[in-house]
């Protein structure tokens, strides 16, 4: 069992809540999930800069502030708890492979306009301790772990994120993952763990690389991945979800002028701003829905 | 009576609505904010009226015995699982397995049911007034599952002995599971419960019945070889 939790704002009404709706969307999810939590916030891109999220561990982040701007030339960082967010107008190749070098770091996300941040730890502390509530944004997708099938690690948490902009988070178990890898490792797509959801992370980002649109993409993700599956995931302009043929594992869809709320339970949109006059549905298993692109 | 659910816990009203004094004779009770909380109204033996506003989530009225339950809302997998006797009625549309291996009573769904509806069913009747998802009256063993709406796939699949009626389209029947003849007593069953559901208007010549082929009841030795 795992809680994901997702927000796709429509109009620009709740641009500066996103932080406290999804906030209270995870912590509501925390009996479904008590291990770990993460979340992945779209925000507005700047000009040239892209965003890279990084778990510095257990590293002093003023030695490591010094450390990489031997290194990099960036335009800041910023320090969230044992998180940083690092912009930069670098070439990103150049970047990447800098950051992906460091050991003592793990890099968790990167693109022109996501920040991620995720920790092991009950979901009501890993939000409070990044200032989930703070946060505005698009759109944003989170996730409450309750591991089963790989350790309670940051690089076990979702969201996972195997691309620019990209993100995914699961809720369920893959059985075909180890043929998928190797597969997906020969086609230069990098894995950080050994977990299932990763795997799925890489096949999409993948197909996205290919040229194909995140709807195109999950459609074929239907008879490629064999598991149970509900999965959230979220590019630059775009958010979808999609649940196995067999839809064991739930979700419901809340959708109202201004936002669409995707969440395993109702009760973790239960505070959200007029859910109650909302058009709510669970997906259909099979059906890829999709918004923005 | 009012209850509200961001005042008093879950297990506070449970326990109010399991141990009614029958001298108080208070028989109507209202359920405030909900929120999707699961479990709500479980385990209830009296006869009383309960009325839920808003969602609800997993096992709402489970193993009900003899309560009146109206959730003003949608419901949570596993509505009405278990109950014995009864009424439940969700405004709503009604998530997975509603209705599972539920005994007896009577559950009334306004909305849609998703997949499972009706599995493993063993007495009650239940009437949707939309459609349901897939592998719906999976293993049901008896009782009426009535649907104005569709079905997905996988209808009544590894069905014993509930009788099934649906009204639209049955995307595909489960094994074991075929269209039967609709005798008088069908139809006037069929009738029965839709007056009960408040659907006179609905013509029982409309809904077609299947039901359970009773091939999978017992052991063929022709089929030795596949095992």
């Amino acid at each position: 069992m795992c809680g994901i939790v997702g927000i796709y704002l429509k109009s620009k009404k709740f641009e500066k809540d996103l932080g406290k709706m999804l906030s209270g969307m995870l912590v509501n999810m925390e009996s479904r999930g008590p291990d770990s939590a993460g979340f992945a916030i779209y925000k507005k891109e700047k000009k040239e800069e892209f965003k890279y999220s990084i778990c510095i561990n257990n590293l002093v982040f003023e030695k490591f502030k010094k450390d990489i701007s031997k290194k990099i030339k960036y335009n800041s960082i910023l320090k969230n708890s044992d998180h940083a967010i690092l912009s930069s107008k670098e070439n990103p190749n150049k970047v990447l492979s800098i950051l992906n070098e460091i050991k003592e770091i793990s890099l968790v996300g990167y693109g022109r306009s996501i920040e991620i941040f995720k920790q092991i730890g009950n979901p009501k502390d890993v939000v409070k301790k990044f200032n989930l509530e703070k946060f505005s944004g698009t759109h944003a997708i989170g996730h409450t772990r309750m591991a089963t099938e790989s350790a309670i690690t940051t690089d076990g948490s979702h969201p996972y994120s195997t691309g620019s902009d990209e993100c995914l988070v699961h809720n369920g178990s893959l059985s075909n993952h180890n043929n998928l890898r190797r597969d997906l490792i020969k086609r230069r797509i990098n894995f950080k763990s050994e977990n299932d959801t990763e795997v799925a992370a890489g096949y999409i980002s993948n197909h996205l690389s290919n040229k194909k649109n995140l709807k195109e993409t999950l459609e074929s993700a239907l008879s490629d991945l064999d598991g149970f599956y509900t999965f959230i995931t979220g590019t630059k302009k775009g958010f979808a979800i999609v649940r196995d043929e067999i839809a064991c594992k739930p979700a419901v869809i809340s959708e109202t002028k201004d936002y669409v709320a995707i969440a395993s339970e109702f009760q973790a949109m239960a505070h959200l701003p007029s859910v109650n006059i909302a058009n709510i549905f669970e997906p259909q298993p099979g059906i890829v829905y999709s918004w923005g692109n | 009576m009012k209850l509200d659910l961001k005042k008093l816990k879950l297990r506070k009203v449970n326990e109010t609505l399991q141990s009614i004094d029958p001298k108080k004779n208070n028989k109507n009770y209202t359920i405030l904010n909900p929120e999707g909380n699961h479990a709500i109204c479980v385990g209830l033996t009296d006869d009383i009226d309960i009325t839920i506003k808003g969602h609800v989530g997993y096992y709402c009225g489970g193993m009900n015995q003899n309560a009146n339950i109206t959730v003003e809302g949608n419901a949570g997998t596993g509505v009405a699982e278990n109950m014995m006797s009864g009424k439940i009625h969700v405004k709503g549309n009604a998530s997975q397995s509603a209705g599972a291996t539920a005994h007896g009573g009577f559950l009334i769904i306004d909305g849609d049911a998703s997949s499972r509806c009706g599995i493993s069913m063993k007495g009650i009747d239940i009437v949707v007034k939309g459609s349901v998802g897939h592998m719906s009256a999976f293993m049901a063993q008896s009782g009426n599952l009535i649907v104005c709406g569709n079905a997905g796939e996988a209808l009544g699949d590894s069905l014993y002995e509930t009788d099934i009626y649906i009204r639209g389209k049955v995307k595909s029947l489960g094994a074991d599971c075929i269209e039967k003849k609709m005798d008088n007593k069908h139809l006037k069953k069929l009738e029965k419960l839709l007056k009960k559901a408040k659907l006179e208007k609905l013509k029982t010549k409309d809904f077609k019945r299947y039901g359970s082929a009773r091939k999978l009841y017992n052991f063929k030795i022709d089929n030795v070889s596949s095992y």
